[in-house]
């Protein structure tokens, strides 16, 4: 198991911000992961919640950090104990993307940009498998990696005030859903039927930090007959349990 | 039931916002200025986290349909009560078919009114503050019917005026810790951030705090990594963000400082245009 040069800060006057070096890795965020789970089933009782991003977790007490140097010190104890946790099992969520022309209305000067043929970056797109590092921007919304290096496209220079709910995008070294209608400045190449977000639901976002991400291309007709799914409760997701 | 009769220029009802679901991108919203919000709950014998309306700037003309208690705090923008003026920080018998109004803002840009048990609107992941996408609603309607509790008021419940701290209107210091990038920002810089003056800008909003002024940056930008209401990024050209409670979890660029918790609180309630000076705490 590597060990990283972790830097520790007080982040505010209830949190502290463990820093892992600055460098987006699926290695790192593995570390970043198994550490976040060892802060969270440990005995300091005083730990609200631990969040990450591509490599940092914020650790956030229930009270005014009194001693700094004192709950540092525990962490930093934590994480030299190497601890092996039982993490939940990964998946690997398979996603139903329409490229049509009709949602992807950004895909036809991307390809063009790009000196690709529409197909040859759709296959592109929808033939890797990305790792969710964490949600973030809006609720439900996934920062993913794993982009291949010729699709990266720069974001627009002015954002669209509305990008549909569903959509899926580019945005410089980045692709991701929009989970909700938002404003965005990302690339849209295609659109998804999928909720990626629920309030009301016991478990908001069925996705995690960790998962993994694969887009399918289907025709504009599957689309819609997994849109009518979805209404009545009728649609089954494809996932399948990952090892590692 | 409370009737909404007419709305300001922003009213929504907020508790203390939503803790533990950061981690699925959502933010912890949630009253602005925790401090007034908690006082008017107090005085009412309220949980901390019972529900509140936050108007901004301009109050709503609010209706109720049963006797109860209230209590307006924050902002003073002259609270009436059937058309007679009446106190801050103070619990407040209506009977059914009272109409609280407010008049011109004397202080303070955000006024709570809290109702004895706090209002019964939707919960959505354990908070009743309203956000876009998370509750149904982002805002206040005129018209809108709020339930509030009919339990028989607690005869005990203190009537008497709290002690209150003008200062938290009054002073402009904003104290802060370093933020995480502090330490990287060129020297002249770090001084200029504690010895100049910032005005508050008119783009600020629950999301975010904006100053007029520009400082010249040559930090690089950084990976994407998490935030928190209070945390001052600085922008490539030169613009400080203070998030606030309606911030995104996590933000890329550089976090240069950290608005203690009642530095928020004091944020919350200035004006544009008003003044403020950044404190390092001790």
């Amino acid at each position: 198991m590597t060990s990283y040069d972790l830097t520790y800060h007080r982040y505010s006057e209830r949190s502290i911000l463990v820093n892992w070096p600055q460098q987006i890795s699926t290695e790192i965020l593995q570390d970043v992961l198994r550490f976040k789970s060892v802060v969270e089933n440990s005995n300091i009782k005083q730990i609200l919640q631990v969040n990450n991003a591509y490599n940092s977790i914020l650790v956030f007490y229930n009270f005014t950090i009194e001693n700094i140097y004192d709950e540092i010190l525990a962490l930093k104890r934590l994480y030299a104990e190497k601890f092996s946790v039982k993490i939940r099992a990964k998946k690997l969520w398979h996603i139903p993307v329409c490229y049509d022309a009709s949602f992807g209305i950004d895909l036809e000067a991307m390809s063009l940009e790009l000196g690709l043929n529409n197909d040859q970056l759709i296959e592109q797109h929808s033939g890797k498998i990305y790792t969710v590092f964490f949600l973030g921007f809006l609720p439900g919304f996934m920062y993913l990696g794993g982009l291949s290096e010729q699709l990266y496209y720069p974001r627009k220079e002015t954002p669209r005030i509305k990008v549909s709910k569903g959509a899926v995008a580019i945005g410089g070294e980045q692709t991701g859903v929009y989970p909700m209608e938002s404003p965005g400045g990302w690339n849209i190449i295609g659109n998804t039927p999928i909720d990626f977000f629920d309030p009301k639901a016991s478990l908001p976002c069925f996705v995690k930090a960790g998962d993994q991400i694969k887009f399918e291309a289907v025709t504009i007709d599957r689309y819609h007959h997994i849109q009518e799914e979805i209404d009545n409760a009728q649609y089954n997701l494809k996932v399948e349990e990952i090892n590692g | 039931m409370v009737e909404v009769l007419k709305t300001g220029v922003f009213d929504s009802i907020q508790d203390l916002g939503r803790a533990d679901v950061q981690q699925f991108g959502v933010p912890y919203a949630g009253v602005m200025d925790q401090y007034s919000a908690m006082l008017a709950n107090s005085i009412l014998g309220n949980a901390p986290n019972a529900a509140v309306i936050e108007s901004t700037f301009q109050g709503p003309s609010l209706k109720f349909q049963i006797n109860t208690l209230i209590c307006v705090s924050g902002a003073n923008a002259n609270p009436k009560i059937n058309d007679q003026p009446v106190k801050l920080n103070m619990a407040l018998a209506v009977k059914a078919g009272d109409i609280l109004s407010f008049g011109k803002l004397n202080y303070g840009s955000r006024i709570y009114t809290a109702v004895f048990g706090g209002f019964q609107s939707e919960v959505v992941m354990n908070s009743r503050s309203m956000f876009t996408n998370v509750t149904k609603v982002s805002r206040l309607q005129k018209g809108d019917l709020i339930p509030i509790s009919n339990v028989a008021i607690d005869a005990k419940t203190s009537h008497s005026l709290v002690k209150f701290h003008q200062s938290h209107f009054e002073s402009d210091d904003i104290t802060v810790l370093k933020g995480p990038e502090f330490e990287s920002l060129a020297q002249d810089l770090k001084s200029e951030l504690f010895e100049i003056p910032f005005t508050v800008a008119s783009t600020s909003n629950r999301m975010a705090y904006q100053v007029d002024e520009r400082l010249p940056n040559d930090l690089d930008s950084m990976i994407t990594s998490l935030v928190l209401p209070g945390t001052i990024q600085l922008t490539p050209s030169g613009q400080l963000i203070i998030l606030m409670r309606d911030c995104q979890t996590t933000g890329g660029y550089p976090r240069i400082l950290q608005l203690t918790e009642m530095a928020i609180n004091r944020l919350a309630q200035k004006n544009f245009g008003s003044q403020i000076r950044f404190k390092l705490m001790n």
